[in-house]
């Protein structure tokens, strides 16, 4: 997380402008080449009046303008639990998001439920159990390759039973190419919707800060699929950037609500699309 | 079937027709499509500006071919030239008995999952496979190991309950090793950052004990712009052998390979195509450089004109 429009100033601090270099910073932050390209074009069209320090406040302020003003925060419902499905492809970061946000919710007082919906993946569902323990948080398991959705069914009778305000719905990684699985998907959606019409309330992809362009695809695919409520970033303590965040946002309008900065539980926090413009990105 | 690139190569060439040669300024729009293209697969900024460089000078000067289209044929040239960044050498794993093989690479890349694949691809090829698990972070990562193995019917080492000390795993996995006999052990290591510098110096630690035969960075195929850092950190560290990338069967085109490769010269071994342990496939350059350029089959219709 260097922060590339930090380094960019620095680089950028005499009047006349290497275009290229600006276009590779871009591009390097994986906000993507169309993107770049329309930024560098969008100042190069203002070029007279700009001196190559403004271009950094600029090119910021590009971003900053597909962000949202602020992100919405996780609500409780009235009276019956709020479902919250985690989505996304294989080693994102799903089963430790899931952990995180329950982590967060608990802290700020919420009563949460987690339900281990990763049947498939070896061990998937003994990873979450580890943190059910350590976060001392209710789990609900199926057995082995047993129905996913079932497993959600019977963690939201759970939820009820005990007034829980959020269900979190850890679910196994799947390629947004493979047709069965995200069939899969939409049954889980389908059951959940039996309980409580509205459910899941809220549906969350979960996005490697280290991904390329494949990101947009991945949001576009799940997207069709289930709307998307929202997305998690993971990895921003490594060197990718999440520039496709920005890409998600301008495209389908979905915002990032969470960012994943580490392993470890409480390395998590709310999205904020200032600091992430001034500080991450 | 002709790909988005070579449409839009189409376009740039219209001009073409009718022109004899390759020259500097008829090219510039098709190898402005080109960079797009290579950029979008995410190729590195860097590695693709080169490469264009490259390519450049190469079709200078070419005859346009009359049987196909100049976009297709430039298509060609630059399939070509991606062909043989990415597989110019032998990909064969160092399997002499005992030998070992180190797996790195960054969190949820599939290195786990690889391990169990390759002691699957082991099997078969009538070798001894062991499995050694070091990751001590990642919740029930012994736990995912140890039930690969056990359908794999593969032995699988598994640190001391409680251990939270790799160096001394990896010295008791060692011994543990010796006991087996004769074998090739495969060490599923932990995922880390590569700007992580304290996991870093512990994983050169590990390898300083293990002195693997093999040493293989095992990447996602939706990589971005980091792979370049990614590859040049680990290589650093640890020196890898080779590079093995997972999650083909998605829709990524890639790129990040081939800047992987550029930056470490080290060959591709395998590719994953799926989550199940069978799923392990050797790599053929020439798929990948169709699948990173985003074409159809172009490159048998010019090689046919
Ligand atoms: N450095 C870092 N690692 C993370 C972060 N979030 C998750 N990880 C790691 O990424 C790896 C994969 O995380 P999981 O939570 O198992 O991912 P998943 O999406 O549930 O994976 P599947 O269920 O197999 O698809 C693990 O090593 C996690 O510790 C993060 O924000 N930073
Ligand atoms: N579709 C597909 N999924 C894969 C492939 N290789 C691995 N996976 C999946 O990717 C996810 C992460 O794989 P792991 O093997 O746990 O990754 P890891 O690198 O060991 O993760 P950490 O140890 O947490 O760093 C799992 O859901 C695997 O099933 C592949 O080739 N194709
Ligand atoms: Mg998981
Ligand atoms: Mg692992």
């Amino acid at each position: 997380m260097a922060g590339f429009f930090k380094s960019l100033l620095q680089r950028f601090t005499k009047p006349d402008i290497d275009w290229d270099d600006l276009e590779a910073a871009l591009i390097a932050g994986d906000l993507g080449p169309r993107l770049s390209l329309q930024i560098v074009e969008d100042l190069q069209a203002q070029q007279r009046k700009l001196h190559g320090a403004d271009i950094v406040k600029v090119a910021r302020e590009h971003v900053r303008k597909i962000l949202p003003n602020s992100v919405t925060p996780m609500s409780k419902l009235d009276g019956k639990p709020k479902v919250v499905l985690v989505i996304g492809v294989n080693g994102t970061g799903k089963t430790t998001s899931t952990a995180k946000l329950a982590y967060l919710l608990n802290k700020g007082g919420a009563k949460v439920v987690l339900a281990a919906a990763d049947t498939f993946r070896a061990a998937a569902v003994e990873q979450l159990e580890v943190w059910s323990q350590r976060l001392n948080i209710p789990m609900v398991k199926g057995p082995p390759n047993g129905d996913p959705a079932s497993v959600c069914f019977e963690a939201y009778d759970l939820a009820q039973r005990t007034q829980a305000d959020f269900l979190l719905c850890d679910t196994a990684g799947r390629l947004h190419n493979k047709h069965n699985l995200m069939e899969e998907l939409k049954k889980i959606h389908r059951i959940l919707g039996r309980k409580d019409e509205t459910s899941p309330h809220e549906v969350l992809l979960v996005v490697d800060a280290t991904t390329g362009a494949n990101a947009l695809q991945q949001a576009r695919e799940f997207h069709k699929i289930i709307p998307l409520t929202g997305v998690i970033v993971t990895k921003l303590d490594g060197s990718g950037k999440g520039g496709v965040l920005v890409n998600i946002q301008q495209e389908l309008g979905v915002p990032t609500r969470y960012i994943g900065l580490g392993e470890k539980v409480e390395e998590f926090q709310r999205f904020d699309p200032n600091r992430f413009v001034e500080e991450l990105l | 079937m002709f790909s988005l690139l070579t449409d839009k190569l189409e376009d740039a060439f219209r001009k073409l027709r009718g022109m004899g040669k390759i020259s500097e300024s008829n090219v510039s729009d098709a190898l402005r499509e080109i960079r797009m293209a290579l950029l979008e697969a995410d190729v590195d900024f860097k590695v693709a500006k080169d490469l264009i460089e490259a390519v450049k000078q190469r079709a200078l000067g070419e005859e346009v071919l009359k049987t196909v289209t100049p976009g297709q044929q430039i298509v060609k040239i630059f399939h070509d030239e991606l062909e043989k960044i990415l597989g110019s050498d032998a990909s064969e794993l160092d399997l002499s008995q005992p030998s070992s093989i180190l797996m790195v690479g960054l969190n949820g890349a599939g290195k786990t999952t690889t391990s169990a694949k390759l002691a699957a691809w082991l099997k078969k090829q009538g070798k001894r496979p062991l499995l050694i698990a070091l990751d001590l972070y990642r919740p029930a990562a012994v736990t995912q190991l140890q039930v690969l193995g056990q359908q794999l019917n593969v032995p699988v080492c598994v640190p001391a309950p409680g251990e939270t000390d790799v160096v001394r795993a990896t010295k008791a996995a060692l011994a543990w090793v010796e006991q087996q006999g004769l074998g090739i052990a495969i060490f599923d290591t932990a995922g880390r950052q590569e700007v992580d510098e304290d996991l870093l110096s512990e994983l050169k630690k590990v390898r300083d004990l293990v002195k693997p035969t093999e040493t293989l960075l095992v990447a996602d195929a939706a990589t971005g712009q980091q792979a370049v850092s990614v590859a040049n950190r680990f290589h650093e560290t640890v020196t890898i052998s080779g590079l093995i990338m997972t999650k083909l069967d998605g829709d990524a085109r890639g790129g990040a390979l081939l800047s992987m490769r550029q930056v470490t010269g080290r060959p591709v071994k395998f590719i994953g195509v799926g989550e199940k342990v069978d799923q392990l496939e050797v790599f053929h350059p020439d798929r990948m450089a169709q699948r990173i350029l985003g074409m159809g089959d172009v490159v048998g219709l010019v090689e046919k004109a």
